[in-house]
């Protein structure tokens, strides 16, 4: 079937088309979003969900068609590279190629991100469906996916860098999507502010490579920053490896939301519950770990470097663990559940399991993108209502939802045998047998409360009286089919998507890892042998994640009392726990206050008032009309005088004259 | 069609006249501010396609020189008009003839 194909298009073609399409999608529902503003967008309503949800099902058939041509390679590398499209910049020594690069890592992560991200747009036509802004939600959904698949499938890095930002851009617009809310547009401000700190020591990183291949006189051949050179002249790096590896992990903290710049994650749900669970869940916050994945190999030379990583990583996903547990509002739960999985995923990078770190990446988006649908669908049918708090009772109402909520949330929890059970098991396990017993020792308290948390809203959200007004939950109803299709995909892609990656000590194959190997050579040259222990930590962890689980979903559906009883008796650590640390707070302080009385006190009244208006605009104005005061004097009105000048005037003309 | 640097340079020029007439003839100050960043990109066009031909990297470079400086600009220039704006209610600049004796 797929020769008939190749008869139509190359295969260089196909990867092409797997970018320009959502690119296509974009261009259509941004004309439709423009002749359509300030009217009714009336019979476009049916273009734009079809240019908006067909075009990147398209781009997910063309990445399936060329992941089914690569499997069938037996021995050989299928990895190929679609050659330049244009060159961006050519110098005798700068080279910045537009070109792709298929290899079985860009695959997987182009297949999740066109796949995650062709459901998430299907559900938003449900979702948005009533929504002014339709078209222009569209737009700018269809440009993060180009964005993010030019990210994904960049054969450079200054390419992969063109998506990282473009990815940032969308993300900022689709957080103040609702932008006439000012405390929304805010957030999409922190969001943007945040991420460029980050970015500046991705810009650091990537000037530092530049430096080190240009004094070591590499040869230019398609560009320093092509991945393939990098990764050929690897040996360059040594010396610089770790400042390089630990700037380019700066960008990531930033865009992965790490410690210390998760802030702007938990504001970011200020958006569409769908952009939430594409961009702020499955999609963009991972290209931190990506990133650092696909230059595993500069990192892998630099064992303080990787270390770095697997701590900030750990540290992340038990602080943002804690938080969960005290948050009301279902998507911040949501929200700080994120930044603790993308925690686990710099952990296995650190440690030096790079595949564990993909695998859970791509079963984190199927399970996270699913929570927040099921979220936006709760939300969608009880009026906006987003505290657990005021929801309850809902199994009733939404059948579907809650039992599609509950396998997420199973997975998530890392109850076997769905997907999350065998990708957190592969990192804790990996961080366990390479030794690093500190970081695994955190990484499964933090896997106690992840399942504590995501059960907590379970519990409190289907389960248990409910705590809605009467009217508002007799009209909960559940979602259209449009919605509804879209997560019960996903549940199944929950449950079945740890298949990929089955350890031996249960009799599977790790697929995902045998197909990566040809791209981590470390992690392969250090893979620990697996055996007993790893059976034994299994039972332990499942157990562990399990009667967590239970707990948070019992108390939180028949005794939601005890929790309240609890807070009070520790008030001042549940405060601490519930005001976020106050780290905004903090920052606030140390950060913002400052700048702001920097800039008020002294740029603005000091150096633009005093010197700048001041002294240069007016003090110049001042000293001509001072002058022209002075001199102005002599202007009496006295003829005699004027007359008395002249003959002055006139004896010194002639007197110099005669002289 | 092969495209060489005297496409890119016509581009330029379009573009500089462009910009040059609606600087001259637009009453909005906002289109004037943004004719005159179409004027700055018009250079830009040039400079890049003669850094291309040349092979030289400099070019590029003042590029990202005029990115950055038109960038602050932006941020300067928008400032003056919404305070302009909020004191007068227009952004029109025949109807601020201030500086006429």
């Amino acid at each position: 079937m797929l020769d008939s194909l190749y008869q139509f298009v190359s295969i260089q073609t196909l990867a092409w088309l797997i970018v320009a399409l959502p690119l296509a999608g974009a261009a259509i529902n941004a004309l439709i979003a423009v002749a359509t503003a300030k009217r009714d967008i009336g019979a476009y309503r049916s273009l734009v969900s079809f240019a908006g949800v067909v075009l990147p099902m398209l781009a997910f058939a063309s990445a399936a068609a060329i992941f089914v041509t690569m499997t069938s390679f037996e021995s050989a590398d299928p990895s190929f590279i679609t050659g330049s499209l244009f060159q961006w910049a050519v110098t005798p020594t700068l080279v910045i190629d537009i070109g792709l690069k298929i290899d079985q890592l860009s695959i997987v992560m182009a297949l999740m991100v066109s796949g995650v991200g062709s459901l998430i747009h299907l559900y938003s036509v449900g979702y948005m469906g009533h929504d002014e802004g339709y078209a222009r939600y569209f737009a700018e959904l269809n440009l993060f996916l180009f964005f993010m698949l030019v990210l994904v499938l960049a054969d450079n890095l200054i390419l992969m860098f063109v998506g990282w930002e473009g990815v940032g851009l969308c993300s900022y617009l689709l957080i103040g999507f609702w932008f006439e809310d000012i405390a929304k547009a805010r957030a999409g401000t922190k969001a943007f502010i945040v991420n460029r700190i980050g970015d500046a020591f991705f810009l650091a990183g990537m000037f530092l490579i530049y430096a080190v291949m240009a004094s070591a006189n590499a040869p230019i051949g398609s560009g320093y920053f092509n991945f393939e050179m990098m990764s050929r002249y690897n040996a360059y790096f040594v010396p610089m490896a770790t400042a390089i590896s630990l700037l380019l992990f700066g960008g990531a903290i930033g865009k992965s939301a790490q410690i210390p710049l998760y802030v702007w994650l938990p504001d970011a749900m200020a958006g569409p519950t769908p952009v939430s669970a594409l961009i702020h869940a499955a999609t963009m916050v991972t290209a931190g770990v990506y990133m650092v994945v696909r230059l595993n190999f500069i990192f892998a030379l630099s064992p303080f470097a990787l270390t770095f990583v697997a701590t900030v990583g750990t540290v992340t996903a038990l602080y943002a663990a804690t938080m969960g547990l005290t948050q009301t509002d279902i998507k911040k739960i949501l929200a700080y559940s994120t930044i603790s999985q993308l925690g686990y995923m710099f952990l296995a990078a650190g440690v030096g399991a790079f595949s564990a770190a993909i695998f859970h990446l791509v079963t984190h988006a199927f399970f996270k993108a699913l929570l927040f649908l099921g979220a936006g669908s709760v939300i969608h049918a009880m009026a906006g209502e987003q505290d657990i708090r005021n929801l309850g009772g809902l199994r009733y109402r939404m059948p579907v939802t809650c039992w599609t909520f509950v396998l997420a949330a199973a997975a998530i929890a890392g109850i076997a045998p769905a997907s999350g059970f065998f990708s957190k098991d592969a990192i804790l396990w990996q961080a366990y047998e390479r030794g690093h017993i500190v970081l695994w020792a955190i990484g499964f308290m933090a896997a106690g409360l992840t399942s504590f948390y995501i059960f907590r809203a379970v519990g409190a959200t289907f389960f248990g009286e409910t705590n809605a007004p009467l009217e508002k939950f007799k009209r909960a109803h559940e979602s259209p089919a449009s919605m509804i299709v879209p997560m019960m995909l996903l549940a199944v892609l929950s449950v079945f998507g740890g298949l990929i990656g089955v350890p031996q000590v249960l009799g599977g194959v790790n697929r995902i890892g045998t197909w990566l190997s040809r791209l981590i050579a470390y992690e392969v040259s250090h893979a620990p042998e697996e055996g007993a222990a790893e059976m034994v930590l299994m039972v332990i962890t499942l157990l562990w994640s399990l009667h967590f689980a239970v707990l948070g979903w019992v108390i939180y559906s028949q005794r939601r009392e005890w929790p309240e009883a609890v807070a009070r008796r520790f008030g001042f650590i549940y405060r601490l726990v519930a005001n976020k640390y106050y780290v905004d707070e903090i920052y606030d302080f140390l950060i913002v206050r400052p700048l702001n009385w920097v800039s008020t006190k002294i740029l603005w009244q000091t150096v633009d008032d005093t010197f700048i208006d001041g002294i240069a605009v007016h003090g110049t104005a001042r000293t001509v009309g001072v002058w022209a005061n002075v001199v102005s004097m002599a202007e009496t009105g006295v003829l005699q005088q004027y007359l008395l000048y002249f003959l002055i005037g006139a004896v010194v003309v002639v007197g110099y004259l005669a002289l | 069609m092969i495209i060489t640097v005297h496409h890119y340079l016509m581009l330029s020029i379009i573009l500089f006249v462009i910009g040059a007439i609606g600087v001259v003839t637009r009453r909005n100050a906002l289109i004037i501010f943004m004719s005159i960043e179409l004027m700055l990109n018009a250079v830009n066009i040039a400079f890049l396609a003669f850094a291309r031909w040349n092979l030289l990297i400099e070019g590029k470079m003042i590029v990202l020189f005029v990115l950055a400086v038109a960038a602050a600009e932006a941020a300067v220039g928008l400032g003056i008009i919404i305070s302009i704006y909020r004191n007068r209610q227009t952004v029109y600049v025949d109807e601020m003839r201030l500086l006429k004796g």
